[in-house]
């Protein structure tokens, strides 16, 4: 593949930022969680 | 709106078992995003075949497509919320929540859409960066959602916070017709639109349309999947705000001397503080 650095590189930082993105989330939403009852969860 | 809720202080700690913001659905629309992401790497690297004009590196127009096109959505979900919290009776919390996740994702997608952009234009152009009309009104606006997240984290109160945002997040989704015609209203280096065109055709077709449609897919179920759960975060965080407000309020009446028999402070007092500043508003 012709320039695959470039094209592989797009989908890398692609994917890449988002997966940071939802780890960061996923992480804060852990942490928070613990600090509030349960019957504050909406989604509970 | 006076809620009493009982805080605890935090030498009692609340009973939390439920760990994160997910449920069954959101693992759902999960594992749907990641087979769905999996099948866009398959076919945008793999199945689709080379451009006649621009060969190979027609494979980025995958994911840079529709990260835009998603965060035009998130935007367009931002104003719609921002609105939701401002001409609404109840002024609810939920739809600033919503708004400030959405122009989070948003803002992050318009990022990736950008250093994808500049990794085509580099391969199309010659030059990672041009200030032309398309490029220039997508900088616009990923700096006008970095202003509306910056806006959001000034302080105050959470009514206070939602109303200043929702003022800036419903009218900045006007800058979005602005970009995507921008390739018809001044010269654009930038190539027209493929599919979104003024006159409805589509001048792509077989498998390279098929792989756009399930970057589209992909991109939406991530984005879903992300609102949902950082929309729960920013409810745990304001909670958590809150919480810290009445823990604060009991060390004051410690310091007054004033009688604390017990470790718990009736929330009403703090929503006082916002009923204040914003009567009628929910949590």
């Amino acid at each position: 593949m012709n320039d695959a650095g470039f094209i592989f590189g797009s989908y890398a930082v692609t994917f890449g930022a988002i997966a940071l993105f939802a780890l960061a989330t996923i992480r804060r939403g852990r942490t928070l969680s613990a600090q509030v009852p349960d019957e504050e969860k909406y989604w509970t | 709106m006076t809620q009493t809720t009982e805080v605890t202080s935090p030498q009692s700690e609340p009973t939390a078992t439920v760990s994160g913001t997910g449920t069954v659905a959101t693992r759902i629309i999960g594992i749907a995003a990641l087979i769905a992401t999996a099948w866009l790497v398959a076919f945008g690297l793999g199945f689709s075949p080379a451009d006649r004009d621009q060969d190979e590196s027609v494979r980025i127009m995958y994911v840079h497509v529709p990260s835009i096109w998603v965060a035009y959505v998130a935007f367009v979900v931002t104003a719609a919320a921002s609105g939701g919290y401002l001409f609404s009776k109840r002024h609810s919390l939920g739809f600033d929540r919503v708004a400030g996740a959405s122009a989070e994702i948003g803002a992050l997608f318009v990022a990736v859409t950008l250093v994808s952009g500049m990794l085509w234009g580099r391969l199309t152009w010659g030059v990672f960066w041009q200030w032309d009309a398309r490029l220039t009104t997508t900088a616009l606006l990923f700096v006008t959602y970095i202003g509306y997240l910056a806006v959001r984290r000034l302080g105050g109160d959470h009514h206070q916070r939602a109303r200043r945002s929702a003022v800036i997040g419903l009218p900045a989704v006007l800058l979005i017709p602005l970009v995507h015609w921008s390739v018809v209203l001044w010269r654009s280096l930038h190539q027209e639109a493929t599919v979104l065109r003024p006159d409805g055709q589509v001048s792509m077709g077989g498998l390279m349309l098929f792989s756009l449609f399930v970057g589209v897919v992909a991109f939406s179920l991530i984005y879903l999947w992300l609102v949902i759960h950082r929309s729960r975060v920013a409810a745990l965080a304001d909670f958590a705000d809150d919480r810290l407000l009445a823990d604060a309020l009991v060390a004051r009446r410690h310091e007054g001397g004033a009688d604390t028999d017990s470790n718990h402070v009736d929330m009403s007092q703090t929503a006082d503080i916002n009923d204040v500043q914003h009567p009628g508003g929910e949590r």
